[in-house]
């Protein structure tokens, strides 16, 4: 499995909040959120965005409440990957668990710019900034969890170990 | 190699002697919880991967708090769907109109969670019932379902900060103020992934309803979850409200932890964290300076019997300032009504101040006190996130409530001991 898409960058403590404001939860539908997307810190990201892009954030990527509606909003919106230095851990286990692709990775974090083209192989965990000629290298998955996202998500894996 | 009280708690729900910091485990739940927001995309995930039946239907708990009674149709459909789903499973514990309160502090009122338990809850709030010595946590929809289904959650085995309290609260200083200048002290990622584990002689000197509070804001600091170890206190609030059995849970002696913070509760003053992080902590004696349009007292943080008690001392006799909106939510009915007979609603409505039926409303931005551009607000809620209670230009600062009712008198943040 791999990803390949433009950049959209944000900063630290990207909360879930602002990826998909509590005004808009009386829906759970996947596109609807999607429209809505980071709407209170970039009102242009929806317009921008395309389907195989790669979010980055810097550290605790979306803190605050436990919304599975913002990795879904994230996913519906086109986003393929998100990479963050840190993800808050609510965040982390909903986007594994409806299986929106996000790597752990400080040095990328860092470098990648807004607007870089980004690969990423999610077997190796390689990030391939296109746009600098630069790699770096994400933390793997625990078996546990590549288990989930090979299943893709966690009520398939359940089903599967059920069967 | 000793354990801490979360992973011996963890230890026991996994059936194992001993886990260590890291390990992935599946854990058996004493209970799930869900929400009027997050149940509904539970319910999708669940019919859509074919469940036809709940683990047990005493183990889950379904609370319509958020944009409750419903706000708009698309909030009343929500509610329908959640209302269909437990009347279809027949679940115990679904509380609608009239009987719900704000989940986190209806929960602990009704018994529903003890010492030693281990509960996953659908909303990130879920980790208040530490303060009883439970292992609670937040989770998304997804793991609800998937808990819903099982009875099973799985986890990774957080290691541990410790808290060491010492000394006891200055007058009008409260456990909001202990968490707030906690988290100003470690920062919003300074728990990233770890339980806070609260101990001390200090303990005992916090009432139940302050360590609901700390516990209920640990999330704020990033952690997985915030305990309390079981003393009288926990066990008196427990006696009168659990009719089952349940464990107490202590952390070894050798029990190894990332870190251990001392807090002397004597040293800490009211304490408010200005926009836009919880971790941007001041003392609310150096923000005098800030003129306020409107101040919410309520929420699962701060919604308790005591915290309405403080704020109708301070507001006794007295009008709120001349444009400045109040309003007070108590999170139960049970706290409503106890507030009514002590006189409290009475006071609050003298002062100039709405009193709302419970609802989680205006801390989220749904409804029910939004702000408009460029108006602050002190709220004893817990996030003061960009755009979290209206407009994105509009700014909050988190309080305790008796600098709340302070600032409410006097329309600028105010140390409560100075009115």
């Amino acid at each position: 499995m791999n990803a390949k898409g433009i950049v959209h960058k944000y900063g630290n403590n990207i909360d879930t909040d602002v990826i998909i404001p509590a005004r808009y939860l009386n829906t759970a539908d996947h596109s609807e959120l999607a429209k809505h997307c980071m709407e209170d810190i970039d009102t242009e990201f929806v317009n921008k965005v395309n389907k195989g892009d790669i979010m980055v954030g810097g550290a605790n990527f979306g803190c605050g409440s436990s919304r599975e509606h913002a990795p879904i909003a994230i996913k519906a919106s086109g986003i393929d990957c998100v990479i963050a230095k840190s993800f808050a851990r609510i965040f982390y286990r909903n986007a594994i668990n409806i299986g929106l692709a996000i790597l752990e990775c400080p040095e990328a974090s860092e470098k990648i710019e807004n607007g870089d083209t980004v690969s990423v192989d999610f077997d190796t965990g390689v990030i391939t900034n296109e746009t600098k000629g630069e790699q770096y290298q994400a933390q793997p998955f625990p078996e546990f969890i590549k288990e989930i996202i090979r299943a893709n998500g966690l009520l398939n894996s359940i089903k599967n170990r059920q069967n | 190699m000793g354990m801490t009280m979360t992973q011996k708690i963890l230890a026991a729900g996994a059936g194992l002697d001993n886990v260590v910091a890291g390990q992935l485990i599946r854990v058996k739940l004493s209970l799930v919880l869900g929400n009027d927001i997050t149940t509904p995309v539970a319910i999708n995930e669940f019919e859509k991967n074919g469940f036809n039946g709940v683990f047990d239907k005493s183990k889950i708990a379904m609370v319509m708090d958020h944009f409750v009674p419903n706000k708009d149709i698309k909030a009343a459909q929500q509610t329908k769907q959640c209302r269909c789903f437990a009347g279809k499973f027949d679940i115990d514990n679904y509380f609608d109109v009239g009987e719900m309160g704000i989940e986190h502090a209806l929960l602990p009122e009704k018994g529903l969670v003890a010492p030693g338990d281990i509960v996953i809850g659908a909303d990130s709030h879920t980790c208040t019932y530490g303060a009883l010595g439970a292992f609670s946590t937040g989770v998304g929809s997804t793991d609800m379902a998937a808990g819903m289904a099982t009875g099973e959650a799985w986890f990774k085995v957080p290691e541990a900060i410790k808290f060491n309290l010492t000394g006891k609260l200055k007058p009008f200083v409260s456990g909001k103020d202990v968490i707030l200048y906690i988290i100003g002290k470690i920062g919003v990622d300074g728990a990233l992934y770890k339980s806070m584990e609260f101990t001390g002689e200090g303990v005992s000197e916090l009432s139940v309803d302050d360590r609901l509070c700390i516990a209920n804001m640990a999330i704020e600091a990033g952690a997985k979850n915030g305990i309390f170890e079981v003393d009288d206190q926990t066990l008196a609030y427990v006696k009168e409200r659990v009719n089952r059995e349940y464990k107490v849970y202590t952390a070894d002696e050798d029990a190894v932890y990332e870190r251990v913070i001392n807090i002397d509760l004597g040293a800490i003053e009211p304490t408010v964290a200005c926009p836009h992080l919880p971790e941007n902590t001041k003392d609310a004696s150096m923000l005098s300076h800030v003129k306020i349009d409107q101040v919410v007292i309520g929420s699962c943080t701060n919604g308790r019997i005591s915290d309405l008690k403080i704020a109708a001392e301070i507001l006794k006799g007295k009008h709120i300032a001349k444009g400045v909106r109040c309003i007070v939510i108590p999170a139960t009915p049970t706290i409503y009504r106890e507030a009514m007979k002590a006189g409290y609603i009475d006071t609050f409505m003298e002062a100039g101040c709405a009193v709302s039926t419970p609802t989680c409303g205006p801390c989220l931005g749904g409804y029910m006190g939004i702000l408009a551009e460029n108006e602050v607000a002190v709220a004893t809620t817990n996030r003061n996130f960009v755009g979290r209670m209206g407009h994105v230009t509009s700014k909050i600062f988190l309080a305790s409530p008796a600098v709340a009712a302070a600032s409410a008198l006097t329309g600028v943040i105010t140390d409560p001991r100075n009115v």
